[in-house]
């Protein structure tokens, strides 16, 4: 008998290899099957669930009405609008106190005793200064997606490598130069993570915006569909909430694949 | 612009005038003086070697001559294109290598310039390329093509081969003397390694305390071999530096003569 154990071949464990353990969407499934039968068992009354066989029958009723796509459109236009303002004003508060010292000092404290203030709890007051029209929506969007946009590029661009800045400097580029090719690239990848995050506090707050009596838009729609206790309308622009998020996720993951192509993450060999 | 660089030479300067020219310079952060009544020429197309230890204001005489630091008025005349290839390749790495090359330059032949450059250095085939793709040696290339691109009268090289291999070292030194017989700019060129001041240098100086300490001008003909006198001006410069001088001679024809030359700081 030999001690040594260098040709044995090693022990195959015969445990049955169970196929399915790696299946994430058993669970999902499941739970869904779980929901339609007891739906259709009658346990889950459809005034508290609609059933999902019943929820996709809404949303294709719906889309084929046009009832959903219009008020889709009219959401999105509400979230674009309030979150290109947010862009444009976070980007340009950003810059100002980014690229000076005088502006941080004006800029700052400002932005940071707003940080302070839930966006949300401006509600009342938005709705006391601009009405329950479009203004009020439009304008909380803006106000809560300034602070990411804020935040992440103006920390990204004093994170920018100062080497680099002291090599452009070498080469005698000016004070603009440097920043179009050395601090705003540095920053991109900064800004596009805020962008990110804006993207998702802009849907957070449409939703809760859409809530201030809205005669079009999702929200419009969930009011309706709760005053007549229409479980399967309910979950369908749950679905459509959930939809645009990974939407938007999606819209910054290609942006992000465009812009930081130089990220050797990105580099395909 | 940072303001009051050091002084361009005006275009009617005497053709005979060093390219770089610093009077009675001094320096001080707080307390410390860094550089203390420095004076120092550099012909033009003349390659300089600094040497010195950490602290020894290299890097401050380096950076004033780049016109990184303020000059503060004081007596300091350098050419009014400078380049600086410094350790860390600093590329950015948002632009391709060309691009890289070509920041900073104006007019349509921009990108032809730089290809030319990169040609230049061995880079012809990676112009397209994101610089964290280059290794080591062909960033510190890249780098180099982009000092020579501006046409330097006075090209400053900050250890840029510290953190090179040995043989992507020898062969740097190579493409960094034919390149600056073609060009011809003022070159200082700031080491720690003694052996590397020798062998590509016109003149070594030893920083130390912020003056000059020593200065030996180097005669040996190019490519320069570890003969005698070779290693006679080490020992002298090694003395200078602080560094006890080995007492005998390595073995001639040996592979790696120790010591080295290098000092570690």
């Amino acid at each position: 008998m030999s001690l040594t154990t260098a040709d044995r071949k090693p022990i195959e464990l015969r445990l049955p290899r169970f196929a399915l353990s790696n299946a994430r969407w058993l669970s999902p499934v499941l739970l869904l099957l779980l929901w339609e039968l007891g739906s259709r068992s009658g346990v889950i009354p459809p005034r508290i669930l609609a059933a999902p066989s019943t929820v996709l029958g809404a949303l294709w009723e719906l889309t084929a009405s046009g009832e959903l796509p219009a008020n889709l459109v009219v959401s999105l236009a509400r979230a674009a609008a309030g979150l290109g303002i947010g862009l444009v004003v976070g980007t340009v508060l950003a810059l100002v106190a980014g690229l000076s010292k005088v502006g941080e000092t004006a800029v700052d404290p400002l932005m940071q005793i707003k940080r302070t203030i839930p966006s949300l709890a401006l509600t009342p007051l938005f709705i006391v200064w601009f009405g329950i029209g479009e203004a009020p929506k439009i304008t909380l969007i803006a106000v809560a997606t300034v602070f990411p946009i804020y935040l992440n590029l103006f920390s990204g661009i004093r994170a920018v490598d100062v080497r680099l800045i002291e090599a452009a400097r070498s080469f005698g580029l000016s004070q603009v130069q440097q920043i179009i090719h050395v601090i705003l690239p540095g920053a991109l990848p900064s800004f596009l993570v805020g962008l990110r995050y804006a993207m998702g506090v802009a849907l957070l707050v449409l939703v809760v915006a859409e809530q201030i009596n809205a005669s079009a838009g999702l929200g419009h729609l969930i009011n309706n569909a709760r005053d007549f206790m229409r479980t399967d309308i309910i979950v369908v622009c749950l679905l459509v909430y959930a939809a645009l998020g990974l939407a938007a996720d999606l819209i910054v993951r290609s942006l992000e694949q465009h812009a930081l192509a130089w990220r050797p993450s990105f580099i395909k060999s | 612009m940072p303001p009051s660089l050091a002084r361009p030479i005006p275009e009617t300067a005497d053709r005979d005038a060093p390219a770089v020219r610093v009077r009675n310079f001094t320096r001080r952060f707080g307390q410390t003086v860094v550089l203390n009544d420095l004076n120092i020429d550099i012909g033009r197309g003349e390659f300089v070697a600094l040497l010195g230890r950490s602290g020894s204001g290299k890097t401050t005489l380096l950076r004033t001559l780049a016109g990184l630091d303020s000059a503060g008025g004081q007596d300091v005349t350098t050419p009014a294109t400078r380049a600086v290839v410094f350790q860390d390749a600093r590329l950015l790495p948002w632009k391709r290598v060309w691009r890289n090359v070509a920041l900073g330059l104006s007019g349509a032949d921009a990108r032809a310039r730089a290809e030319a450059a990169l040609e230049e250095v061995g880079l012809g085939h990676r112009l397209e390329v994101w610089p964290s793709t280059l290794s080591g040696g062909e960033s510190q290339r890249a780098s180099l093509a982009r000092a020579l691109v501006r046409e330097p009268g006075l090209l400053l090289l900050d250890e840029p081969f510290a953190a090179l291999d040995a043989l992507t070292r020898i062969r740097m030194h190579d493409l960094v003397l034919s390149l600056w017989r073609k060009h011809a700019p003022a070159v200082l060129l700031v080491t720690h390694d003694v052996d590397e001041a020798i062998s590509l240098a016109d003149r070594v100086l030893v920083l130390d305390a912020g003056a000059i300490a020593a200065e030996e001008k180097i005669t040996l003909p190019r490519p320069r071999e570890s003969n005698a006198e070779f290693r006679a001006i080490r020992n002298r410069l090694l003395g200078h530096l602080g560094v006890e001088a080995p007492r005998a001679a390595p073995v001639e024809g040996a592979l790696i003569a120790f010591p080295s030359g290098e000092i570690v700081a």
